[in-house]
């Protein structure tokens, strides 16, 4: 059975910092899920993963993650990827403590 | 305890010395990502889901008052003011940087520490049995052995790069509590009949996606063949083991495709020849290592009589005391799980409390249990009545030692990158569902382990009730398992069958254990021994009470 | 093209005999009358088999396919043991990281790629502290 294609983020972890990093549309990262660049084709999917992947001395483990367009912004699908964007659930810690 | 020689010391200066320069050369391109990551791993370094992850080594589960003063100081400094106690006897620090690490790898050879080989694929931080040196039951101190594969193991040239990880644990009692059978090589103690000391060696056990119980591959092996037997076990391992599939490289996998007969053939026909080509351990270095653990000089107080125990007090000498072998001592088991907590989380603060604790009370000695918890494993009974005031003040004084809400929880999918679910909120549910002390105490020994994925650091296939965190199409899913035994009974637990939902598995828990107190014969018998005689099947009609209807009709 | 080195750094290879091939040698094949050679091994040779030819045999080569394979320290440790004193290179992707190691179980050489030769240059080689180790301490009489 083939998989709905769902519109793509490219996401990975910081080198120096290990937080978890977002590809815009301006080439660079981000901290913030809602400012990443969307793809919305399995093409523009290969081209952002291709485009992502050239920071190998700012970001690692970079990969693509489903997403899904709230008022115009990329939301997070998986609860994996919820989780990434908030921090840990015992403690307000990571990036929802932060401003 | 053991501490330092020159050459300890200044080992470990040099690893620290060397992680820097590798953190450099990772910066400025020598190193790529996937050369880089196993160096920093075998310095206990992981990218997490949040942030990196520092593993501190707790060389089998041993530290003192200063140490632990460091690692507070750490988590203040670097970190967010807490530490979390690992099922490997380790601590680990949630949010260190990467510029970090090293000077954090700094601080810690301040006090004799390091994060040495706590991941990667060599040989881990070997374990041992958290009262050893201590305990009524023993028959011999596991930590000169430990600390002897110690100090063979730390960057051995040989078997820094093997097909997976590698992990060795040591018990000297007849109570197996450092779940000697769930390692790739698990040592137990013994004496042959002509009384000579020497090990019952054990390989191939371990949890994860494929559970095994450890197979005896030597009786008896004697105490002055250790390393060259372990070298043969080692590269047997290196040579043969599979590297073509991560799922299927341990040691376990090996023995199980090859065959213990075959597997032992081979080890014994390489330790053979490796004991006329080795050199034998230099008896001064096995001789230091023992004056090491002589036991601390004991107090010969009077033990005194209180007349009126508050009732707190009276549940903490009932769940958290152990018999010591000095009959006016005991062994204190510190909970870090407070109801609703996160099972072995210490803030700083406690940290430093129990640093004093043990400097006053525990002739400076601290040990941290695979179950997660801190123990002061020499305590003089008088002093047990401050000891329980101090714990008090400080929140660590929960009566809860091997009882329903000791939990053994890994950090799941709030922390980990590997996890497939959360494991801390089931584990804080659940104790909050069994708040009550005196219920927990009524329904007794109970051990709980909770893993967020299949690598069962969570230990979940010897919990007596064992909790699986899964991912199933997009939402989180929880399988039991009942029956697990972690101890010298060691048993792998059997699934119940379906898993449930997030907001189901604290509901369904609640239902196996109200049907245990319903068919226990007795008080006395404990819920291990209620399954054993009963099976699964009481167990399975409380949880899927649909399906039994079912079959009814 | 690739880059030998050794304790003292990047070297010239100074190697002039054969290289066999394991099974080409083992068959018998061709082997040189008088003057020594070298056998390049795999991964699943045991040296016990090449044993009998220490005397003949001048240089092991041992291949490291990646240097998370860690085999071939495994067996240039088992040449030593069973008494080879002839050369052992190590062949393939080996770090600066894996030198101390590598050096420990006996190898004598490293031949890197190019490539990883100029990405980790010599001077990183050279810095590598060939220090004291917990198993020679263990067993130091």
């Amino acid at each position: 059975m083939a998989r709905k294609f769902l519109p793509q983020i490219a996401t990975g972890n910081d080198l120096l910092e290990g937080d978890v990093v977002y590809f815009t549309e301006q080439g660079d990262w981000t901290r913030k899920h809602s400012d990443a660049v969307v793809a919305e084709t399995p093409e523009q999917a290969e081209t952002l993963l291709g485009a992502a992947t050239l920071f190998p001395h700012q970001v690692v483990g970079v990969y693509l993650a489903d997403a899904q367009l709230v008022n115009g912004k990329p939301a997070p699908v998986h609860f994996r990827e919820i989780f990434r964007t908030k921090g840990p659930s015992n403690y307000f810690h990571g990036k929802q403590a932060e401003v | 305890m053991y501490s330092y020689s020159n050459f300890d010391a200044a080992f470990v200066r040099d690893r620290v010395k060397e992680f820097r320069g590798q953190v450099e050369r990772r910066l400025d391109g020598s190193l790529t990502e996937d050369e880089f990551k196993p160096l920093r791993l075998m310095n206990g370094l992981y990218l997490q889901l949040h942030a990196y992850m520092l593993r501190v080594a707790i060389p089998y589960g041993t530290l003192n008052g200063a140490q632990m003063r460091q690692l507070a100081h750490i988590a203040d400094k670097w970190d967010k003011g807490y530490g979390h106690l690992t099922t490997r006897q380790n601590i680990q620090f949630n949010w260190p940087k990467l510029k970090d690490v090293p000077d954090i790898l700094d601080a810690l050879a301040d006090v004799s520490m390091h994060a040495i080989q706590t991941s990667g694929n060599c040989i881990r931080n070997v374990t041992a049995d958290h009262f050893a040196g201590a305990a009524a039951d023993e028959i011999e101190d596991p930590r000169p052995t430990a600390e002897l594969i110690r100090q063979w193991s730390t960057d051995h040239p040989e078997f820094a790069y093997l097909p997976r990880k590698f992990k060795v644990a040591v018990t000297g009692a007849p109570n197996d509590r450092a779940v000697t059978k769930a390692h790739d090589i698990g040592l137990r103690m013994v004496r042959n009949k002509a009384g000579e000391p020497g090990y019952e060696v054990v390989i191939g056990g371990g949890l994860g996606r494929t559970p095994m119980i450890g197979k005896v591959v030597r009786d008896f092996l004697p105490r002055a063949d250790l390393l060259a037997y372990l070298e043969a076990i080692l590269q047997v391992y290196n040579l043969s083991g599979r590297r073509d599939n991560k799922y299927k490289a341990r040691i376990k996998i090996l023995v199980h495709e090859t065959g213990l007969e075959e597997l032992k053939a081979r080890i014994e026909e390489t330790f053979a020849r490796n004991q006329t080509l080795l050199e034998p351990v230099d008896a001064g270095v096995v001789a230091r290592i023992n004056a090491s653990f002589a036991p601390p000089e004991w107090d010969r107080r009077a033990v005194p009589d209180i007349p009126h125990l508050d009732a707190g007090f009276r549940s903490f000498l009932d769940t958290n005391i152990a018999a010591h072998k000095q009959s006016d001592y005991a062994i204190v088991t510190v909970s870090t799980k407070p109801i609703g907590g996160t099972p072995g989380d210490v803030t700083s603060e406690q940290m430093r409390v129990l640093a004093d604790l043990a400097e006053r009370y525990s002739h400076d000695e601290l040990r941290i249990s695979h179950e997660q918890n801190v123990i002061l494993p020499h305590v003089h009974r008088a002093d047990l009545a401050v000891i329980y005031g101090r714990l008090r003040e400080a929140g660590l004084h929960t009566a809860n030692i091997g009882l329903v809400s000791d939990i053994i929880a890994c950090p799941g999918m709030d922390y980990c990158a590997l996890a497939t679910a959360r494991s801390i909120p089931v584990a804080q549910k659940i104790s909050e569902a069994f708040s009550d002390l005196q219920a927990q105490h009524d329904i007794g020994d109970l051990k709980i382990k909770i893993s967020g994925c299949i690598n069962a650091c969570g230990h979940h296939h010897v919990g007596h009730i064992g909790i699986l965190g899964l991912d199933r199409a997009g939402v989180e899913n929880y399988q039991i398992t009942l029956g697990g035994d972690g101890t010298e009974t060691a048993a792998i637990g059997e699934r119940t069958g379906p898993g449930f939902a997030y907001d189901e598995i604290v509901p369904a828990i609640e239902r196996i254990v109200n049907a245990y107190l319903d068919i226990r014969e007795s008080a006395e018998e404990a819920f291990l021994d209620t399954y054993r005689r009963v099976g699964a099947e009481p167990f399975k009609a409380v949880l899927y009470p649909e399906s039994n209807k079912a079959n009814a009709a | 093209m690739s880059q030998l080195i050794n304790k003292t750094g990047f070297i010239e290879d100074d190697w002039q005999g054969e290289i066999l091939p394991f099974d080409a040698f083992w068959n018998g094949q061709d082997l040189p009358e008088e003057e020594p050679f070298g056998v390049a091994i795999d991964v699943a040779t045991d040296p016990f088999d090449l044993q009998p030819w220490f005397g003949r045999v001048d240089m092991i080569v041992i291949p490291f396919a990646g240097f998370a394979d860690g085999r071939g320290f495994s067996l240039a440790r088992k040449l030593r043991q069973l008494g080879y004193q002839g050369r052992i290179r190590a062949q393939g992707h080996l770090l600066v990281d894996q030198f101390r190691a590598a050096m420990r179980v006996g190898i004598d050489q490293l031949e890197i790629s190019d490539d990883l030769a100029a990405r980790m240059p010599e001077h990183q080689w050279k810095a590598v502290p060939l220090s004291d180790s917990y198993q020679s301490h263990l067993n130091a009489a």
